[in-house]
């Protein structure tokens, strides 16, 4: 683990910066083929719908993967990552519109832990709501 | 109805070894948007003091997702897939996930509980190479929806 961010300049209340990630289906369809979920949710919207969704929505995973950029961004060192947790809380549902959906990521150090090491707590959300809860992360810093 | 309590604390046998590649780890991280150059650039990996490429945080979930189907469809256990959703996730690394790495997954239920006429259960997944390094712990919680009112 290399990283040049220092435990001494980060203080409770440090903003990460923050990350817009827009999706749309080709994005869902690329996270399916990389990660091997082709479960019909995340691709086919008259399977979605019939099961009581909004529409397709986006896998959890790729929004649990796209949430923790926003510490590896700021570390560098995705090394330095040493936990990191999520609730799946809300589904993000990706209309086929031209558009998709904006997921929108922030994150904060609310702790500073022992041995150099902060928690950062992630906040992600589409359309206004929130997606994840007790998005954290505990994060080793230089 | 509810799930089967007695299947706390099964492990179930460990999976066939995963070997980590290099085009996958760029794959993956190219899915996610994410054009960190460790994930992408063996100089840069290299530079960090890796020996190879590094994976994302979340790339060992692929994998360790595949091997949990070894409980998911235990007939025993009795879950039925098609109304199961992902809760929970998350992970505790003893390092990252390399490319070159050939990893073993052992996946133990470590609880099944009702809440609101659902059952959750707890998987808990270690990650270590064939030569028995930990590399990962995930815990996984999913959702069986309105497994009680069957």
């Amino acid at each position: 683990m290399t990283t040049t961010l220092k435990y001494a300049d980060v203080e409770v209340g440090t903003k990460l910066p923050a990350l817009t990630v827009p999706i749309q289906r080709l994005t869902l369809i690329k996270y399916a083929g990389a990660s091997g979920d082709f479960n019909i949710i995340h691709w086919n919207e008259r399977f979605a719908t019939s099961v009581g969704l909004p529409n397709v929505i986006a896998h959890g995973m790729f929004t649990m993967a796209s949430a923790i950029r926003v510490v590896t961004d700021w570390v560098g060192d995705p090394g330095a990552v040493v936990e990191y947790g999520v609730r799946f809380t809300r589904p993000v549902p990706v209309p086929d519109d031209g558009v998709g959906a904006l997921l929108e990521i922030s994150g904060e150090v609310t702790e500073l832990l022992d041995a150099r090491r902060v928690r950062v707590t992630l906040t992600a959300a589409s359309a206004g709501q929130t997606v994840l809860g007790k998005a954290q992360a505990v994060v080793q810093l230089a | 109805m509810a799930l089967n309590p007695d299947f706390i604390g099964r492990t179930y046998p460990s999976s066939q070894p995963y070997l980590v590649g290099r085009e996958k780890i760029r794959e993956f991280a190219s899915a996610i948007c994410d054009f960190n150059p460790v994930y992408h650039d063996l100089a840069a990996a290299q530079e960090l003091g890796y020996p190879d490429l590094v994976a994302p945080p979340t790339f060992a979930f692929t994998f360790v997702f595949a091997s949990s189907t070894v409980v998911i469809m235990d007939p025993d256990l009795g879950l039925d897939y098609t109304k199961v959703v992902h809760g929970e996730e998350s992970f505790v690394y003893s390092r990252p996930v390399v490319a070159g790495d050939e990893l073993v997954v052992t996946n133990t239920i470590e609880n099944i509980r009702a809440a609101a006429g659902n059952d959750m259960i707890t998987v808990k997944s270690s990650v270590s190479t064939t030569s028995g390094e930990l590399v990962v712990v995930t815990t996984m919680v999913i959702v069986a929806r309105g497994t009680d009112s069957q």
